[in-house]
């Protein structure tokens, strides 16, 4: 006598694995392997972002003239108006002649991807397509890695910044609690976080009151606001550096105990700071952040070493977000919300509670009623069900996957559907038992018959939950993927499984007690 | 237990005429629905915001309408009960791009008046975000159809790929048309509803044409109809036993799966219904008025038998090297 068959052993191996592997997931345990929460059951802030790469094309324009201005004067080449127009190229002009070729050798070498077009001596700067293309697909992906690292910094448990499609970066915060913990961690992502040091223009800068903006751009000036006061600054279109130097940013205290920014400049940056500062000793440097101004201080005499302090009435939390923004980095270009879904956490409880409850009443709907109709056979087909459910935990489990509130569905889905291979396996059984055929040929044909129509349905619906997952964004991917497991999981608990159960119970199963079996009446069969 | 013994064919198919008028008479409504009151779509195919509020106790609508109306950019906004009394929903048409301010805030502020409450979702999409969502999942809807046209057609025959491709369009169309009757909202959720009917829906029509598919095959008399009735009869007490299983479970999700899912569930209890029945009563007739003749499928297999046949024979003979 038979006893133990191939198909049982693997069915016992897939249990066993299925319910060792969704343990962790079940206890919810530290260690091992197992399912997260999707942000709509624990809460959480979810976020689409767009960027406006238009402005890092910008601001990449505004640090080539920065960089133009440093060598022109570093080089001794003396050049004027220096411009730059429509966000888009720089304009200047070249005094002596004799340093066209010097200055074009300097510039090929130190500003790459751009083209230089003459007329005289008046020359026009541009960026080429393929570095305006460059400079933007860096944009999101410096954007990505700098809120990543804004988040991580700010000690969040398992941000999710990510790139999506093109041009856009899915942002994924757990367990925020509170709504001025969402404020905080959303101004902290918004933060350009752009750092100027700027020269004031004190030659006109008394009359900075009854300027107007086109009247200082004609100057080659730029007139900003004070970030606390309604004082307006005139300063110098072109900044002397900005924080692509910065190495460090700490949060200190001023002498008053006040919160203040100490940052510290790269070696370049500290060379350029100390060249600025020394020949412009008496006059004011601004500050900039994010356009606007912090402080001016004015500059008593060279300073060296690229230490700098930023001042302003900081809150401590403020300052504390600002050193992180300021040393992980500006956004190249500032970013802006496509969509944003934010779930609290009392909501996320709900959530579960209501679907567990709808999950286990299913399935005990389900468990009683194949019981009933099927006897034994029901049974067998029930343990199917329990294996069906624990491989679909163990294998979400084992791939770190996500449980969302669609996902849940899912899996109350699949719970009604797993059993429909039984059903069919079953009916096929009875019917040849009603043909007259003996036990084992009945159960032995029932499957063969019952394989294809079973294979060729679960295909099919395979097909479109593969689509799901493939175009379903987010929470409607939970889903798809919960659906695909359990249709492939049940492939192996209900014709494999179950058809090893059988094959053991075999011996034992009575024909003259197929009421009980398989719940027919017994006369027909022989 | 047993509930459909089979006896002797039902004899569905001289009926198939009615069956056939009852399924114009609801995809002619659900289309009429679609077409004239249209879908009620929900922030993520419309772009907007919504706000989910919870109160302490009963939620006081009247006056959280009215403190909402007092922000010139919520005058258009709905406030409706949502599942409880203690809950409610505020949508709006707007949506706000810049990062650091934010609908809830201003919500918050706007409601401070109107008793305790807490502030447990906010859904905010964007205007883009809500059309490229449409597309894609109207893309997802076609290419599901023609991933599924292909296998079948591979599996079985092409006509009844297109006979289960025409009951599966039957089915997710008068699904819609229950949607828009009840003006379910529609967001992604209904849409992944939608996609699991036209899963679930084939699967139903699958098993029948495999039964089908057997019976050209084992069954003497070659005509379809008679064919067709012998093995949707057969198939009958799968088709309803497993669709009521499903049913089952979807009926619970949807009475206590919560007011979230609430959408999701309904448009898959419809589904079910509909799919169920079409399996039975619709799919088939379409063969016939496709026109699938049983016996020059039988000698096409007859043919394919036979060429794999002699292939097999042609090896022999290489293998016994007398070619």
């Amino acid at each position: 006598m038979k006893t133990l068959n191939f198909r049982i052993i693997l069915f016992a191996f897939a249990l066993i694995f299925g319910i060792v592997f969704s343990i962790p997931s079940l206890t919810q345990s530290e260690s091992g392997k197992k399912i997260t929460l999707g942000l709509d059951l624990q809460g959480g802030l979810h976020m689409l972002l767009g960027i406006k790469s238009d402005i890092a094309i910008e601001s990449r324009i505004k640090s080539m003239a920065a960089t133009t201005k440093y060598i022109f004067d570093d080089e001794e080449i003396i050049f004027d108006e220096l411009r730059i127009v429509e966000h888009k190229e720089i304009t200047f002009e070249l005094l002596d002649k004799d340093d066209v070729v010097k200055a074009k050798a300097l510039l090929k070498k130190e500003l790459e991807g751009t083209v230089l077009s003459e007329n005289g001596l008046k020359f026009t700067l541009k960026m080429t397509e393929e570095e305006i293309e460059r400079t933007k697909a860096n944009a999101i992906s410096q954007a990505v890695d700098t809120i990543r690292n804004r988040l991580n910094e700010f000690g969040l448990a398992e941000p999710t910044v990510a790139k999506q499609g093109e041009d856009k970066i899915l942002v994924e915060v757990p367990g925020i609690k509170t709504q001025a913990d969402e404020q905080r961690i959303r101004e902290l992502i918004a933060r350009a976080a752009h750092l100027q040091l700027m020269a004031v223009d004190e030659d006109r800068a008394a009359r900075v009151a009854t300027m107007s903006e086109n009247e200082a751009k004609s100057f080659g000036d730029i007139i900003l606001p004070d970030v606390a006061t309604s004082e307006r600054y005139l300063l110098k279109q072109i900044p002397v550096l900005d924080g692509s130097m910065l190495t460090d940013a700490k949060v200190g205290f001023d002498q008053n105990n006040q919160p203040v920014i100490n940052f510290s400049l790269n070696g370049q940056g500290a060379k350029i700071f100390g060249d600025f500062t020394a020949v412009s000793v008496g006059k004011r440097m601004a500050v900039v952040l994010d356009n606007k101004v912090y402080s001016a201080p004015n500059i008593r005499e060279r300073i060296g070493g690229g230490n700098v302090q930023i001042s302003g009435s900081f809150k401590i939390d403020e300052a504390h977000d600002l050193a992180i923004a300021l040393r992980s980095g500006a956004l190249l270009a500032p970013v802006y919300v496509m969509e944003k879904r934010s779930v609290g956490p009392s909501l996320g409880a709900d959530s579960i509670r209501s679907s567990s409850l709808a999950l286990v009443l299913g399935f005990i709907m389900v468990v009683i009623f194949m019981v009933l109709y099927y006897g034994m056979a029901g049974v067998v087909a029930d343990v199917a069900l329990i294996g069906n459910l624990f491989l679909i935990l163990a294998i979400m489990s084992l791939f770190g996957a996500t449980l969302t509130l669609p996902g849940m569905a899912g899996i109350v889905l699949t719970v009604g559907m797993a059993v429909d291979a039984n059903v069919i396996i079953t009916e096929r059984i009875r019917e040849l038992l009603y043909e007259g055929k003996s036990v084992p040929k009945a159960i032995e044909d029932g499957y063969n018959n019952a394989f294809t129509a079973i294979l060729d349905a679960n295909v099919t619906t395979l097909i479109a939950a593969v689509v799901l997952y493939v175009y379903g964004t987010g929470a409607i991917k939970g889903f798809a993927l919960t659906m695909s497991i359990g249709i492939l999981a049940s492939m192996l608990t209900a014709i494999v499984g179950t058809h090893g159960i059988y094959q053991w119970l075999l011996p034992r199963i009575n024909k003259n007690k197929l009421g009980f079996w398989f719940g027919i009446k017994t006369e027909g069969a022989k | 237990m047993e509930v459909f013994k089979y006896e002797k064919p039902l004899s569905l198919m001289s009926k198939s005429k009615r069956f056939g008028i009852l399924s114009i008479v609801l995809l002619v409504i659900s289309f009429g629905l679609i077409m004239t009151k249209g879908f009620n779509y929900g922030i993520d195919f419309a772009g907007g915001t919504l706000v989910q509020v919870k109160y302490e106790g009963k939620a006081p609508i009247k006056k959280i309408r009215e403190a909402i109306a007092k922000d010139k950019h919520y005058e258009s906004a709905t406030v409706t009960f949502f599942g409880t009394e203690e809950e409610v929903v505020i949508r709006t048409k707007t949506s706000s791009q810049v990062l650091g301010e934010d609908v809830s805030d201003t919500v918050h502020d706007l409601l401070l008046d109107t008793g305790k409450f807490e502030i447990r979702r906010v859904d905010m999409v964007g205007a883009k975000v809500g059309s490229e969502l449409r597309e894609k999942g109207l893309m997802s809807l076609l290419l599901a159809i023609i991933g599924i046209l292909i296998y079948v057609s591979f599996r079985f025959e092409w006509r009844f790929a297109v006979a289960s491709v025409m009951a599966l369009v039957h089915d997710v169309t008068i699904a819609m048309g229950a949607v828009v009757l009840f003006n379910i909202e529609v967001n992604l959720d209904t849409l992944a509803a939608l996609l699991t009917i036209l899963g679930y829906s084939l699967n139903d029509t699958i098993i029948v044409f495999d039964r089908i598919r057997e019976g050209i095959r084992t069954i003497k008399n070659p005509d379809l109809g008679d064919i067709i009735d012998e093995s949707v009869t057969r198939t009958l007490s799968r088709t309803t036993l497993t669709s009521l299983t499903t049913f089952f479970v979807v009926f619970t999700l949807w009475m206590f799966g919560g007011e979230i899912i609430h959408g999701f569930g309904f448009t898959l209890l419809v589904g079910i219904i509909v799919g169920t029945y079409s399996s039975i009563f619709v799919a088939s007739p379409i063969l016939m008025w496709l026109k699938f003749s049983v016996s020059d499928f039988r000698e096409k297999e007859a043919a394919k038998l036979k060429r794999e046949k002699e292939k097999e024979k042609m090896r022999a003979m290489y293998e016994n090297g007398t070619i």
